[in-house]
Parts: C-alpha cells; structure tokens; sequence
C-alpha cells in the first residue's frame, strides 16, 4: 500500500512539474483529462458508490455555469463565491430530483429516466430564459485577473482542475472510508439487504445526491470561465450526460483511480482523434470510436480498466489481494 | 383563443400520436422481453428516416414504397445490434447495461453525421403539402396516411405476437427466459428477432416522419425520450398501452401549444413522464414491473 | 413482560388470506420455532414483524412499542433484526465489511465499528477469512456471514429465515451451537426451519402455521405428534389406499 502512495505522489510530482515543458495546446489537453476525471468522480459518489445511475448529471454542470456566470455579469459577484453559490442550488435541485426518485422508489432504469427527465426540462427551461440568453446562450467577456476567474493561457487553468481533481479524489477517498462512504456502498450492493441491518437508505441516498450534485455544479463553473461561452444545449445537453460518466466506467465504476485512470485514457483519445478527424473533414467519426470503444471496455473489461491495471502491478506495490 | 384552432390542433395531435405510438411499440417490446431499455431508439429511428431519404433522392423511391425497405434495414441493425453486444449483457448489473446502449445511439447519430452532414435536409415528396378539410381543421395528406400505417403496424405487431409461432416463442422469452430455454426455445435467437422487430417499427415510423419534417442527426435524443414518455405512460412492455399513449401524448402536446410556445411542448411531455412515473409507475394500462 | 408481542395479525395479497389472525409471544432469552407446511406464510409474518410488508390488521409490539407501521431500518434500530431466507451478502465488499454495515448502526465510529465486527465474526468462526470477498464464500460460510450481520446489529429478537437450509449435518450442528451461543447472550430467537433436528434441539415451544393460521403450539416433542400437524404436512390419507 505505502509504495502505491509513494507512486501516486511521485505522479503528482510530475504533474505539478509538467507547465513547465508543455506548450499550451498541451496544456489544454491536460486540463480536459482533469476536468472529466474531477466530473467522472462526482458523478461517481451517487452511481459508483451509491449505484443509482444518473445519466442526467449535466444538469449540475449547467447549473454551476449558469448561476456563477449570471452573478457575475448581474451582480459583479467573483465566481470563486458564485461558485459555491451554483453549488448549493445544484444541491437543492439533486434533493428535489432525488426526494421524487428515493421517496417513490424509482430504481433502475425508472431512475435513470426521471434525472434525463429533469435535466431536459431544466434544458428547454434555461432555453427560453431571456436573462441567461435564452436559446444562444451567454458569451463571457474576457477580463483576465484571479478575481474573475479568468486567466491568460492555460498555466492556472492547468493548476485549478488539477486542484479540483486531486482535492475532489481526496474527498471521495475519504468519504469512502467513512460511516456515511460505507452505508453508501450497502445500498448500492443490496438496498433490500441494508434496510434490514438499520441503514436509513433515504437519508444516505440524498446525502450522496448532494454531495455529487454540489461537486459536480463546481465543475461546470470552471468551464464555463474557461470557454467563455455557455448554451443550454452544451451545459445542460445528454450528450454531456453520456460523456461525463463515460471515464469512471471505462477506468471503473465505484473506485477512486477508476475516474482518472479513464480520463487518462479517453480524454487524449477523444481531443486528438477529435481535432485530428475534423481537420480531415471527419467530424463525428472520433464519437463513433468512441461509442465503441465504451462497448468494448463493458463486453470485455466489465470492472474496468483499474483491475487489469492493479492486477499488472500488484507484485511491484505489494498490494493485498 | 377560438374553438376551430384547437379543433384544428387536436386533429394534428392525434395523427402525429400515431406516430409516437408506432416508435414506442418498438421501445416497449424490447423492454418487455429483454428488459432493457433501448437507448439507441430515437437514432435508430433517424438512420430509418435517412435511408428512405437516400433511396427517395438516389433512387425516386417515394417514402410509402420504400418503407418496407427502411423497416427491413433497420430490422436486420437491430438484430445485430441484440446478437453482437445486448445479449451478452442481460446480466450485467444496470449502470452496465446502460452503457452499451447509450454508446450505440451515440454511434449511430455520428455516423448520420459523417455520412449526411449537420444541416436539416427537407426533400420534397409526392404528398407533401396535399390537404384536405374536415370541418374547421385542414388535414394534411401525408400526415393521415402516417396515422393510419402506424396504426395498421401496430395491430399487425400485435396479432403477430398473439399468433404466430414465432410471436408465441417470442412471449414465452419475454416471461420466462428459462422456462423457455427449457422447452427448447432458442432464446439468443428469439431475442435477436424481438430486438430486430422492435427497431423495425422505428425504421418504420422513420420513413412515414421524412415527409412530415426536416430529418438532422441530432434528432435522435427527442425521439427516444418521446418514446420513453409514450412507453411509460402505457406501461412498460404493454404494446397497445404504448399506442393508447402515443395518442395521449401527440394530443397533449398539441394542446399544450396553445398555452406554451411550441419549443416548450416537451416540457410539457416531461412533466406528464415524471407524474406519471411517481403516481402510477405501472403506466395508465397496466405494464409488467 | 413479553420481549415480543403479536397480537391477531393479518396480511392479504389481493383475495389469498397469508397471514389470518397471528398471535403469540416471545419471553427474553426465548427460542420459538415456527414452522408449517411450504406457503403456510412464514416468511410473510416475518417479513410484517421486519417492516418489509405492512400488515392490514394487528399489533407487533416490541417492549411494549408498537412497530407496525415502521420502516426496515427503524425496527432493527430499536433491536428486532432478520436474515433472509435466500441470503444477501453485500457481493463486491470484503467479509468484514459487510459486517460493519450492521456493527455501523451502534457504533458511530468506524474504528470501533471494525472492533465490533472482528469480535462478532469470531464469534461466528469467520475471522481468519475477514478480508476476503463476499463473493467467494461459499453458501454455509454466507449463511454464518448473513448471521453475523445481522448480529453486529446487537439485536434484542433475531429473526432467523430457514439459516440451517442446505447445509450438511455436520454444518447444521456447528449453527445450532452458534445459535445457542447467541441465545446465551440474552438475544431472543423467532425460527422459521425445514430442518426438523434444528428446530428440535433449539426451540423450547413451536409454532405451526397452515395458511396463515396457527393450528398448533407447544413443545417441539408435543406438536410432532399433533394429528392436525400431520395432516397439514401430509394431507389426510387416501380413503380408498
């Protein structure tokens, strides 16, 4: 166990190291594979760790954007305080959504269907909002200072998802090893099974709800300072549903690394097979790849990637079985 | 607001749930023998709608004729999209199940992407702006005609589940997947054709929808969370509840223009999906969980 | 005072009658046996006594507090914990916690949680395989680890669902010793067994139940040779054999 830590830190030694080599376009590839590991690990606490499958996560992503974004332009309020601001909307709307789906018991795919539901409707809803810019969305305006959450390049970007990756991996570790991680991981093994023994699977339930709706809205926050353009289908389309719990699963569902091990490996797959097939006048090819190589993993890698990858290193980091 | 507009809108509203019944027959046929939900639904339905767009510009073909070619492509996608990937994951535990299927749609819309470009394409058919009037209302030609082959789909779907042998092995999956390896059925197969059955309706339904709207890669979300809508409102796995809802759905939508600009509609849908779902999740006609 | 009370209990399932005015009682340190034909409602009474099914009519009464109504984890907080009859470990987590599970309910910290744990598989014989997967335990070691979890709860009733089903007799010895042990502690015991030598040896009075309704009760010894019994388990002789 020790020598796993001592290479995850070496790891992270390299990588607080590497703005120093890296040109910009580089750069940006890297805070892509930061941000979809950081988003793949808040979606993780409700479906990895509590196994209610939400394909409906965009709508926190949007909501992080929308609310910091529109404080800031309204109000002048810095995004480094909207943030926290989006966060605890996107919890309140998760205890609305999950109050309806634990309360009435929708499991499974009844589930799945109330959070695309519910993230549709915030959807056409933002849509025909006037305020935000309804269906053309919002471009932000570029004004570069710390305040503002606006940088030129992409060295603080680089360091603020790599931050956000590393702090929201921590979390989830150690909300993992807690009583409240531990009663999480029952009711996703068997919900029946947990009543008996005493686990309050409701309250846990929405406390994982929250807590990935409130980490996952921070995320949006971040893109939205760092593409400067927001739309309701971009922020609160499926298309980022799907993508966003692509790497978790790819890397493996209800582990820490599983997040980022996947967006190690999909994000550069998808940024450079995407610039590379639209310069070739392909474009969509690299989602079709895509869509099968997320075929692929679950027929044939069902745990994910982290298992043949823990199983390849265990005699070197003397791991447990 | 006057009485002959929502005439006129109740009339669109029940040809256009014709159509919403016909997809979501197909949705709630693979649920109820597989027990998966078939994510893919909607861009199985847009590659159908682009096929007969194909064979009309390559080809003449008007829609109408190349329906029973549109069905029978997406027919033969559906089988091996349930030979190669679904049935190796009946098992897995539901997020695993999600995936694939998720993946699948994904793929399919971004090959109508490279394969037709983004833009809506819109091609003119033989029936395209023939109308009628009935009453008040103008019907649209093309419109009726969707209606009643979706219709006439849907109720030979149904006998032919009800009667043939293959229908009758095909239920026999759908309640009891060991029951029915037992007596012999080959359930793989079985599977294979109820899924191919189930994406031929979209292929279907894809052909009689090219006159009536402009066909987009990107249509396929719309479509499957219209069908889900449809689906649960009759009860999963409940094939003539799926087309009861399909009307339901077509005139609520309708209706609701009236109120709500059309853009919103949907809204309108998703709220109905999720009450739906909290206060009677076995569906208006009974459903099979 | 009872441990336990049940008081005219009944339980539909649209027009079959499962469980038709249940009464009885378990005294602290108790063992009752009950027992009835297959689809007597066995299962069903337990599943009302756990907060699994809503009864429609009577009273579950545990030290005087009436539980009907409750949800599942309300009524193992208050002490009244079950197994099930086909068990249901937590498949991708190691042994020892599934076990923290239960011990989590009394132990708000997760250090003491996994004291509580280790003591109670050791308990049950399963400390040597505490770190191994649930998965890989085979079914007489599942039911000692359903057993377990169920313990780590520190019960005041446990209600065990046919845990000596499919087991060789050896095993079906080695859990009536266990049973015993847990008895010993003060725990009262509600058994639902097809094992007839598990229900003889532990149960001091037994229930028996055919179509949801008790025909006979007494000693283990008493209830054998009820003629009803018999009858209920082997219906009435043919006239003309």
């Amino acid at each position: 166990m020790r020598r796993l830590y001592l290479l995850l830190g070496l790891l992270l030694a390299v990588l607080l190291l590497l703005p120093l080599v890296l040109d910009k376009y580089l750069l940006g590839i890297f805070v892509m594979i930061f941000y979809y590991a950081y988003l793949g690990q808040s979606w993780n606490v409700l479906t990895g760790y509590t196994g209610h499958i939400s394909l409906g996560h965009a709508l926190y992503v949007g909501i992080g954007a929308y609310v910091s974004t529109f404080l800031a332009q309204k109000f002048g309020l810095t995004p480094w305080l909207g943030m926290l601001a989006g966060g605890a909307l996107a919890a309140v709307v998760a205890l609305g959504l999950g109050y309806l789906g634990f309360r009435f018991g929708l499991r499974g795919v009844y589930f799945v269907i109330l959070t695309i539901s519910c993230a549709e409707i915030a959807r056409l809803v933002v849509s025909h909002i006037d305020a935000v810019g309804s269906f053309s969305g919002i471009f932000l305006d570029f004004h570069p200072g710390f305040a503002n959450f606006q940088f030129r390049g992409n060295v603080h970007y680089y360091y603020i998802s790599l931050g956000f990756m590393v702090l929201g991996s921590l979390a989830v570790h150690l909300l993992a090893r807690s009583r409240t991680g531990r009663l999480m991981v029952a009711i996703r093994e068997d919900e029946q099974a947990a009543l008996a023994l005493g686990v309050d699977s409701f309250k846990y339930s929405m406390i994982a709800i929250a807590i990935s709706a409130f980490m996952t809205s921070l995320a949006g926050t971040f893109y939205a300072n760092y593409v400067f353009y927001l739309s309701p289908n971009s922020m609160f389309g499926m298309a980022l549903s799907i993508d966003l719990i692509l790497r978790p699963i790819i890397g493996g569902l209800g582990t820490v690394l599983g997040p980022i091990i996947g967006s190690f490996v999909l994000t550069p797959l998808s940024e450079v097979s995407r610039t590379y097939f639209a310069q070739s006048g392909l474009e969509g090819l690299h989602l079709v790849l895509y869509g099968v190589l997320a075929i692929l993993v679950v027929l044939f890698m069902r745990q994910g990637i982290l298992v043949y990858l823990a199983r390849a290193l265990r005699p070197w980091l003397k791991l447990e079985e | 607001m006057s009485l002959a507009l929502a005439f006129q809108l109740l009339i669109q509203g029940i040809l256009l749930g014709g159509i919403y019944g016909l997809t979501a027959v197909g949705l709630s046929l693979i649920f109820g023998v597989m027990g998966v939900i078939n994510f893919a639904h909607g861009q199985m339905m847009v590659m159908g709608m682009y096929i007969s767009y194909w064979l009309l510009v390559l080809l003449g073909l008007d829609p109408y004729l190349s329906l029973p070619l549109a069905a029978g492509a997406i027919f033969v996608l559906g089988y091996v999209m349930q030979s190669t990937v679904v049935n190796r994951i009946l098992d897995f535990p539901e997020a695993m199940q999600v995936l694939p299927l998720v993946a699948m749609g994904l793929i399919l819309e971004n090959l109508a992407l490279l394969f037709w470009g983004p833009d809506p394409r819109s091609p003119s058919t033989a029936l395209g702006l023939a109308t009628f009037t009935l009453g008040s209302a103008t019907v649209d030609v093309s419109r009726l005609i969707a209606f009643g082959l979706a219709i006439a789909f849907t109720v030979f779907l149904v006998l032919f589940l009800k009667k043939s042998a293959t229908g009758k092995r095909i239920r026999a999956a759908a309640d009891n997947r060991l029951g029915a390896q037992l007596v012999g059925i080959k359930v793989d197969r079985v599977n294979n054709i109820a899924f191919g059955l189930g994406a031929a309706t979209t292929g279907a339904a894809g052909a009689l929808l090219l006159p009536l709207m402009p066909v987009s890669p990107y249509l396929g979300h719309d479509f499957t969370t219209t069908a889900f809508v449809v689906v649960i409102l009759g009860g999963m796995g409940n094939l003539l509840g799926a087309l009861v809802g399909g009307l339901i759905l077509g005139v609520t939508e309708s209706l609701a223009t009236l109120a709500l600009p059309a853009t919103l509609k949907q809204v309108v849908s998703f709220g109905l999906l999720v009450l739906i779902m909290l206060y009677k999740p076995q569906g208006l006609f009974g459903g099979r969980r | 005072m009872e441990l336990l009370r049940v008081k005219d209990l009944g339980k539909h399932f649209g027009g079959l009658t499962a469980v038709d005015g249940l009464s009885f009682q378990l005294r602290p340190g108790e063992m009752l046996g009950l027992i009835g034909p297959n689809g007597a409602g066995k299962t069903t009474v337990f599943a009302c006594l756990s907060g699994f099914l809503r009864p429609e009519q009577g009273e579950v009464l545990l030290e005087g507090q009436t539980l009907v109504g409750l949800a599942p984890n309300r009524i193992c907080e208050l002490g009244l914990a079950r197994t099930f009859q086909i068990v249901r470990p937590f498949l991708n987590i190691s042994v020892l916690d599934n076990v923290m599970v239960g011990a989590l309910l009394r132990e708000k910290s997760v250090a003491r949680a996994r004291a509580l744990a280790c003591e109670v598989l050791g308990f049950v014989g399963l400390g040597h395989l505490a770190q191994s997967p649930a998965t890989g335990l085979p079914l007489p070691l599942r039911k000692r680890l359903e057993l377990a979890k169920a313990l780590a709860t520190r019960p005041k009733v446990l209600l065990l669902d046919e845990v000596m089903a499919g087991l060789n007799p050896t095993e079906v010895d080695e859990l009536i010793a266990f049973i015993r042990r847990i008895n010993a502690q003060g725990v009262g015991i509600l058994l639902i067994e097809h094992v007839m030598r598990g229900v003889m040896a532990l149960a001091s009075r037994v229930l028996v139940i055919n179509y949801g309704q008790l025909i006979a009760q007494g000693t283990p010894q008493e209830v054998v040779g009820n003629q009803e019994v018999i009858e209920a388990y082997l219906g009435r002789g043919l006239k003309h054999a």
